[in-house]
């Protein structure tokens, strides 16, 4: 079982930070196609309607293989996490669903009229096109947020013990969830960040490389700005979300902080260190003063509770949930015993952390003392790496901002910094890879941190996965790997040959290689 | 409205969006089926490609809602069937991967083995997934081994599920499968002949009607078979209580399949209406009418699709191994509330996709020749 579980939360883990290596690119690209498109309409030189189709033909190499991945993403609630998608369907499957009738219908019909329409339309439908298909990629990452919200601060529901699940009686709450939202936000804006960097980077070398430097300047500023914007608000949404996480996950907080012992206000923040979960302790650390409740409190009157004072919260939880499962369990025995239903439901409060004690023994009703203190030791998450990946992100969000300043002051103005500040352009081309690093540590801290559970206080991971035999999960994971692996080399290799050629591959007779460049 | 009269709609709505997925992303892979065939240069295949490249996308949203709200509206059949179903699954999946990168890439590269070896893999993206709906629905008629636990967890009652895959081929079963490829091969090539001209056409045209054939008579064996199979039937099923599949007794007789069309015969309307729209589609096909062929093939699969539905009726998805852990539309749904809330979704959205769906159909009409494709080399797929 234990394998099973391991396994299935590997192959979800890999086939969702695929998928999401395609999706920050989707939803920052649609915009930058907006904003050069309204350029040409708007001033009618050709040269921005080449730009709008040259970002759009990398932009659809890398939307293919979105799609393919986001489909596997669709079906693995059901193929892999069986009882979770029976426990909490009622409600998760709902954004889900409507993500497909208000989102991707909206995105893939438009997708195939902005690559095929240029000649059927007037510049402004062409145009409304583009609109449409940005505004449904982003309207996808809503539901989907909205759903993923849900999992970890999930409100707006009740547990029937006729039904065995969690119920929906609130869906406005679920919609307006604020964690779903800052998540919202902050998501969407680091996927603006990650396709500024991408045009920014890729026309970098065009500069570099001393080809169709009007067209590559001109991306360079767009990128500029659109990248500055976003990056200061990737910076602020993610405060925002940090907030929330304070207040709706404090072992998260405590782990991503490497808090073991409660820290009373103002406490401080710690810049580097080493948490080790073992003997429950900083090996070293330094800190910053007052800055912790700064920040996660935005005040200086917020302390920040420590894994040690959750663990023994959680223990009484747990022996509480004990209690309201073992009638739970009486019910379900024998489903005649109706009275018992009442009693059950005014007591669902800790039923989830009674659940986690089925991890070490199927009979909880006798679970040992010992296994009660093992289960509350391992409802927190592990803090190292949760400590390390929050900083990696955090790192690279600033950096980002330091760049796109940097660009935006240098690039406005003249034009000859292109010629001055080679640097410059070297450190964009650089750090076309560094947004994804970023969004994958912003991933795992938000996913592993919610460790054990997977839907937050309610469902513990382990009890979510479908009942498959192993050798199904080692079949299917080494077939993703495979094709994954495949698409992604021929993936990476067209969008390399096509940034080689540049707007050359237009065909327009335009641009370097046509003009005679070797 | 009551909790019946919802999960009776909800049966109803979740056909409509398979019925949508069959009809819309079913063209797409007729076409991607016949591409290698009816197209014998590369010329010739760009242009049957782009009879399809603008849509197939917006129209594999059918599936993917479908999967959503059988997921929303149905959460016990969407874990059991695709967990229980899971090498199958995966087989659908894995190979409908390939048909975004198949359109996407192909032209990128001016390369005839390259292209050759895409064109090949859209014949598989698309043949296969085709093939294997239909043999999925047939095992529904079948029954999937599998049980709940008091605790609504679902195991299945087969030693390995890769077994379990190779027992999903029965000859009913290949039967229902090969039903779903020729009625969507036919389908594709009418598609086709309405958007071709000349050479391609003719061939198009011919396809189709060797399938819309081909659909008449498999359709017809599979509804004399379904009298010696095994058929399901429930008792104690009350349509207004919480979901808990396990409260119903079910039975198998062989023939229970037919008993909701003797028990009212004017639904043999519906396998009628397959079989007849398959003939309309022939004979519109031979006078050159493809647009109205298209529109008679759509209802013909509506009928076909709806027959299968119906004579399971109210089962949605049988357990051969414990067949009280059937799941029904009475017995497998989310809560009334949910069940609600997703109709006004529905309500809202549908009509607004349908229209901006046929507006771009509008825009994108008009015949795709070979020489269309070798003026815009580059910005045709
Ligand atoms: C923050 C954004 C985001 C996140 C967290 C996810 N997705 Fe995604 N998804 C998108 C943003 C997105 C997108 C930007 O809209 C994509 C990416 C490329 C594309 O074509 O659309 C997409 C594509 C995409 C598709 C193909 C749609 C089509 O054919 O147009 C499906 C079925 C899913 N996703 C499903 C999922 C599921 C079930 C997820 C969660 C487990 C998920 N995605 C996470
Ligand atoms: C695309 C961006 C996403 C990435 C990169 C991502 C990453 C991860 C990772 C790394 C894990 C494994 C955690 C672990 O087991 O240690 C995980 C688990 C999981 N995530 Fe996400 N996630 C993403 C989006 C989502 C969304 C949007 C949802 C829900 C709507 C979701 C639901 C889940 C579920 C159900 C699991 C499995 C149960 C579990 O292990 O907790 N994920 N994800
Ligand atoms: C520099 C300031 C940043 C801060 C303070 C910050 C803060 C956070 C926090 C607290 C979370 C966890 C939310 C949760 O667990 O629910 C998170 C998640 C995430 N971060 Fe950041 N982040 C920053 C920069 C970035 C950057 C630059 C990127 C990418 C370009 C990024 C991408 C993500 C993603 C994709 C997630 C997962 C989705 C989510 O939970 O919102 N972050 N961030």
């Amino acid at each position: 079982m234990d394998n099973l579980i391991y396994l299935s939360r590997i192959q979800f883990a890999i086939t969702a930070m695929v998928h999401f290596l395609f999706v920050p690119l989707t939803l920052g690209l649609t915009w930058l196609l907006v904003i050069m498109e309204a350029i040409y309409v708007r001033t009618g030189k050709q040269i921005y309607k080449d730009m709008t189709k040259y970002w759009g033909k990398l932009f659809g190499i890398n939307f293919a293989i979105g799609v393919t991945t986001g489909l596997t993403m669709e079906f693995q609630f059901g193929t892999n996490w069986a009882y979770y998608a029976h426990y909490v369907g009622d409600i998760f499957g709902t954004p889900l669903a409507i993500e497909g009738l208000m989102a991707f219908f909206l995105e893939s019909t438009f997708i195939g009229m902005f690559f095929f329409s240029w000649d059927k339309v007037s510049k402004r439908q062409h145009l409304l096109f583009t609109v449409l298909v940005a505004i449904g990629s982003n309207l996808s990452a809503l539901w989907i947020l909205i759903a993923n919200g849900w999992m970890q601060n999930p409100i707006g529901t009740v547990f029937n013990p006729i039904t065995m699940r969690m119920e929906l009686n609130n869906f406005a709450s679920v919609v307006v969830n604020p964690v779903a939202q800052a998540k919202f936000f902050h998501t969407v804006c680091s996927g603006y960040v990650t396709a500024s960097i991408f045009v920014l980077g890729v026309s970098s070398y065009f500069i570099l490389k001393k080809r169709d430097l009007d067209f590559a300047i001109k991306s360079f500023k767009i990128a500029a700005l659109f990248g500055l914007c976003s990056s200061l608000a990737v910076i602020i949404m993610g405060d925002q979300s940090g907030l929330y996480v304070y207040h709706a996950q404090p072992a998260k907080l405590a782990a991503i902080e490497g808090v073991f012992d409660t820290e009373n206000a103002p406490a401080g923040w710690s810049v580097i260190g080493w948490p080790d979960q073992k003997s429950k302790s900083n090996l070293f650390e330094y800190e910053i003063p007052y800055l912790g409740s700064l920040i996660l409190t935005h005040g200086m009157h917020g302390s920040i509770t420590g894994l040690n004072q959750i663990i023994a919260q959680n223990k009484q939880r747990i022996i509480n949930g004990q209690k309201t499962l073992i009638m739970l369990d009486k019910y379900r025995a024998n489903l005649n015993n109706k009275d018992l239903i009442p009693l059950i439901e005014a007591q669902s409060q800790d039923l989830g952390y009674g659940m986690l004690l089925k991890q070490y023994t199927p009979d909880v009703a006798n679970a040992t003392p010992a296994m009660i203190d093992t289960a509350a030791e391992n409802s927190v998450p592990n803090s190292l790496p949760l400590y390390y990946s929050f900083r990696v992100m955090v790192f690279l969000g600033f950096s980002f901002l330091l760049l796109f300043i940097l660009a935006t002051l240098n690039s406005f103005g003249s034009n000859n910094v292109f010629v001055t500040k080679p640097w410059l352009l070297k450190f964009a081309k650089y750090w076309i890879p560094m947004p994804f690093i970023a969004a994958w540590a912003g991933w795992f801290v938000a996913e592993y941190g919610r460790q054990p559970w997977s839907i937050y206080g309610i469902l513990p991971t382990y009890l979510s996965a479908s009942s498959l035999s192993l050798g199904d999960l080692v079949f299917s994971l080494t077939g993703f790997i495979v094709i994954y692996s495949i698409l992604a080399i021929i993936e990476i290799w067209l969008m390399l040959k096509y940034i080689k050629l540049g707007p050359s591959s237009l065909g327009t007779g335009q641009y370097y290689y046509e003009q005679g460049g070797k | 409205m009551s909790y019946m009269l919802l999960r009776l709609i909800w049966w109803g709505l979740v056909g409509i969006l398979l019925i949508g997925f069959a009809i819309m992303d079913g063209h797409d892979l007729g076409v991607g089926a016949l591409s290698p065939f009816v197209g014998k240069s590369d010329s010739e295949r760009r242009a049957i490609i782009n009879s399809i490249t603008p849509h197939w996308d917006g129209n594999q949203v059918w599936l993917i809602t479908a999967g959503g709200a059988i997921f929303a509206a149905w959460p016990l059949v969407y874990a059991a069937s695709f967990s229980m179903l899971y090498i199958a699954i995966l087989a659908v999946l894995w190979t409908i991967f390939l048909r975004p990168v198949a359109f996407e890439y192909r032209s990128k590269i001016a390369n005839v083995n390259w292209r050759k070896t895409w064109d090949w893999v859209l014949f598989i993206a698309s043949a296969t997934p085709a093939l294997l709906f239909g043999v999925a629905f047939g095992n529904l008629f079948i029954g999937v081994p599998f049980h709940f636990d008091a605790n609504m967890r679902v195991f299945s009652d087969q030693p390995s599920i890769i077994m379990g895959f190779l027992n999903l081929l029965s000859p009913f079963t290949i039967l229902a499968g090969l039903v779903s490829l020729s009625m969507l091969v036919a389908h594709g090539g009418t598609y086709l002949a309405l958007r071709t001209e000349q050479q391609i056409q003719q061939r198009a045209k011919f396809a189709a009607i060797l399938f819309s054939v081909i659909t008449i008579i498999i359709f017809a064996a599979g509804g004399i078979y379904l009298h010696y199979i095994n058929g399901f039937i429930a008792h104690n099923l009350d349509p207004n209580a919480p979901s808990d599949p396990l409260f119903k007794n079910v039975i198998a007789t062989p023939g229970a399949w037919l008993n909701n069309y003797l028990s009212y015969p004017w639904l043999l309307i519906l396998p009628s209406i397959g079989i007849v729209g398959q003939i309309f589609t022939i004979a519109l096909n031979k006078l050159n009418k493809h647009g109205f062929a298209f529109i008679t093939s759509a209802i013909s699969i509506a009928g076909i699709i709806l027959t299968a539905g119906v004579s399971l009726f109210p089962f949605i998805l049988p357990s051969s191994s414990a067949l009280n852990s059937s799941l029904t539309l009475w017995d497998a749904t989310s809560t009334q509330h949910t069940l609600l809330l997703m109709l006004v979704a529905a309500l809202i959205f549908t009509p607004i996709v349908l229209i901006y769906t046929s507006w771009v159909y509008k825009i994108m009409r008009g015949k795709l020749t070979v020489a269309k494709i070798e003026e815009n080399s580059k910005s045709y797929y």
